[in-house]
């Protein structure tokens, strides 16, 4: 059992828990995974790390409870606990001396962008930051978020904060205003990674997404996760999760993370309506 | 001298029309009369043939003449001092082509049932109301092993060091102790509650499990080993092999492991009271001639699909499979597409799979395995419609370990180099055992591996008596080295 520290709404639907694990914490780096399992009924699922802290032995995740496992996880209190926590999985971000780099993220996703952009940061790169929400209500770590990076843009769909728009509308005035952006590196909805890596491909700009395929073991057994990147087959949580953006077969990855939409549907109708009778 | 009856004492089984919808066992046991009738079958050769063809050693007429006096608990206790996993190996071994497979009787007549008394025992220890045998340890030694993995060479290395005295800690990625026992064979053919209780055994004998570690990712080999004395790595198989034709990663294509991990390990055959949901449709298709595709497909039957195929390219006298599970399957109504390789999957505008192209083979010379070489006709291409297909074509090693500990080198196919007599791997105080060195192999296979490495471990940690042996003084050394 993997005891919750902390647990707290960031805004809604989008919470952020701390939990304890020491062995994990000690190892993590940006970029990197964990699977959970919230309860012995539960499903494995991956979660990328928001914040870890060796000293006090803890990781933090931050996610929007959408599904029947974040559904189920947002209802733990401090004291409560995870029924399994394993990693931390996947290659971490490359982390070089690069020059400039753009990070986007969007919806929950500008939390796991952060320890990356410290990173970023540390090596000594420029680090323009570009994050996407829908409405206002959903912005959270504005001050963080421009504490870490050279520059933060905010773009809202429906333009009651900051930009109306989507992450790519700043990203291509970035590309075309001349400046030298070395590399692109997005996190969040599959379709923003997608329509971020078509924005850069005629630039020619390495972009670098972090997919979030479905796993289930996660650990390089069940081969779930698998996305075509150029000509190979490529395992997301053993070779990835980070891959170039411009080879990924995003109508490929789009069909295989939907694979399940209906029974998803089905059993978080089951979750959130309380209706099952094996759980108290 | 009673006249032996030529033939083995039948097994009772649920019907093939009962069983094709439910996930309860295939085989249902020897009732303590047949198992009598049939250990006494047994000639109690004075050189018994059968005892070398078990990878781990038992003593198989010892534990045949106590069934035969009906002295379960000395049975119970002779199988056990030679096999930790017997209700397991009873229930997966290919018993046909090891220990009964020398059973002078087969050269007449049928062998004696030899699983199948394994597994009365077994059960007959598990359903009692005895408390489990405990084989006495020796003295403890003081030394501290960490095993790697909580399959079936994981397990049968802990038990075997546990009882030579030493302490051990086994390291499991999964949520769950069991390895492939626990997430890739079913229920109908090995009972998920049978393995926690062979993994309890193993417990008792003082073995302790930290689950949820992924060696390679949470703590490295090199960590280990400046905590441990010696190291045992049993991470089994690793990830899915596929064909590397197009449309394989539509929507709709499994792996056998993952198919399979979700019905077993996460339990998908009850959604939603499990969370973890598994596609099934009407048309199922699952590519492989071995245990694993039996497996699949009969779990994927038992979860609905109205038709299942079994792809293989080669014919039926090829298949790698288990005799009994290849009857078991068709009596099912599996159907059987011999001689046929598919060459592409497609899918819809959604990539969604709806089908398979196949091309009809023909068997041409032997090939390097001394099976016949499978050879494509031309223009024989046909194809079937599906909603799901599953590829059971075997794995490839787990990358994890040996890309995180220096010095272990691996094999040009990824497994790790490694002494076959020893266990011994390219990194002092590390062995190796089982799928991780062989490749897919079976399961007392792997457990024979893991013998021979802790009678190894044990030896090494014997000759390096003193509390201070040469490698302490380099622990610091060893824990630079990442």
């Amino acid at each position: 059992m993997y005891k919750v520290l902390e647990a707290k709404k960031l805004t809604a639907d989008i919470y952020l828990f701390k939990l304890q694990a020491p062995l994990i914490a000690r190892k993590a780096r940006a970029g990197q995974f964990i699977i959970l399992r919230v309860h012995q009924e539960g499903e494995r699922i991956p979660l990328t790390l928001a914040d870890w802290n060796a000293d006090e032995g803890s990781v933090t995740i931050v996610f929007m409870a959408v599904g029947t496992t974040t559904c189920h996880l947002s209802r733990l209190k401090p004291g409560d606990a995870v029924t399994d926590l394993a990693g931390p999985l996947g290659h971490p971000t490359e982390i070089g001396q690069f020059g400039t780099v753009v990070c986007v993220a969007g919806g929950f996703a500008i939390a796991v962008i952060r320890p990356i952009i410290r990173s970023l940061k540390q090596a000594g790169n420029r680090v323009v930051t570009i994050v996407g929400v829908r409405n206002k209500s959903l912005m959270f770590w504005e001050n963080e978020l421009r504490q870490d990076s050279d520059e933060l843009i905010i773009t809202t769909d429906d333009g009651s904060y900051q930009r109306r728009g989507l992450v790519t509308e700043p990203l291509k005035e970035i590309l075309d205003s001349g400046e030298d952006v070395s590399r692109v590196i997005a996190i969040g909805p599959t379709a923003m990674m997608k329509f971020t890596s078509l924005t850069t491909r005629p630039y020619a700009v390495k972009t670098i997404v972090s997919l979030n395929p479905i796993m289930v073991d996660g650990t390089g057994m069940c081969g779930c996760c698998r996305v075509s990147v150029g000509d190979e087959t490529k395992f997301a949580c053993v070779e990835g999760p980070e891959f170039d953006g411009h080879l990924v077969d995003w109508d490929e990855f789009i069909s295989r993370q939907t694979t399940y939409l209906d029974q998803e549907k089905y059993s978080y109708q089951c979750t959130a309506g309380e209706h099952r009778e094996h759980r108290s | 001298m009673n006249k032996r009856p030529v033939s083995r004492t039948a097994i009772p089984r649920q019907s093939a029309g009962e069983r094709r919808r439910n996930f309860n066992e295939v085989a249902l046991g020897y009732t303590a009369g047949m198992a009598v009738a049939e250990a006494s079958r047994c000639l109690q050769c004075k050189q018994a043939k059968c005892i070398e063809g078990c990878p781990v050693g038992i003593d198989i007429p010892g534990f045949i003449k106590a069934v035969t006096e009906e002295d379960f608990p000395t049975a119970v206790e002779i199988l056990k001092s030679d096999n930790v996993l017997p209700g397991i190996c009873g229930r997966v071994c290919p018993q046909e082509t090891q220990c009964e497979q020398l059973c002078i009787l087969s050269k007449k007549g049928e062998s004696v049932a030899i699983g199948r008394l394994e597994r009365f025992v077994a059960d007959w220890e598990r359903l009692g109301s005895r408390p489990a045998a405990t084989v006495p340890g020796t003295a403890p030694s003081g030394r501290k092993i960490a095993v790697v993995g909580a399959g079936p060479a994981g397990l049968t290395a802990a038990a075997d060091l546990a009882r030579m005295g030493h302490e051990v800690t086994i390291f499991e990625s999964l949520h769950t102790s069991g390895g492939v026992l626990k997430y890739g064979i079913p229920d109908f053919r090995l009972p998920s509650a049978i393995v926690d209780e062979e993994v309890n055994n193993v417990k008792n004998l003082g073995v302790a499990i930290e689950l949820n570690s992924v060696i390679g990712k949470t703590q490295t080999v090199d960590e280990l080993l400046g905590r441990f004395d010696a190291v045992f790595l049993g991470t089994g198989a690793g990830l899915p092999l596929f064909m590397h034709i197009p449309g394989e990663n539509l929507s709709g294509v499994y792996s056998a492991n993952e198919f399979l991990t979700r019905v077993n390990l996460m339990h998908a055959y009850r959604f939603p009271a499990y969370d973890t949901p598994v596609k099934i449709g009407k048309r199922v298709a699952v590519i492989g001639g071995g245990n694993v595709a039996m497996d699949a497909a009969r779990a994927a039957l038992r979860l609905g699909a109205d038709k299942v195929y079994v792809i293989y390219r080669r014919s039926e006298a090829e298949m790698p499979a288990r005799r009994e599970e290849v009857e078991n399957a068709a009596e099912e109504g599996i159907e059987f597409v011999f001689l046929a390789n598919p060459v592409r999957f497609f899918g819809d505008e959604k990539r969604n799979l709806t089908g398979v192209e196949c091309m009809r083979m023909q068997l041409g010379e032997p090939d390097s395995s001394g099976r016949r070489r499978p050879v494509p006709q031309e223009g024989s291409q046909f194809r079937l419609e599906l909603d799901v297909a599953i590829v059971a074509l075997g794995t490839t090693p787990n990358p994890l370990i040996a890309r995180s500990t220096p010095g272990l080198e691996v094999t040009r196919w990824g497994t790790l180099e490694c002494d076959e007599a020893t266990g011994r791997t390219t990194r002092p105080r590390v062995w190796a055992g089982g799928d991780a060195v062989t490749g897919s192999a079976t399961v007392i296979s792997a457990m024979g591996a893991a013998r021979k490495a802790a009678r190894d471990i044990d030896d090494y940690l014997q000759r390096s008596t003193g509390s201070n042996p040469a490698w302490k003084e380099n622990r610091t050394g060893d824990d630079k080295r990442r």
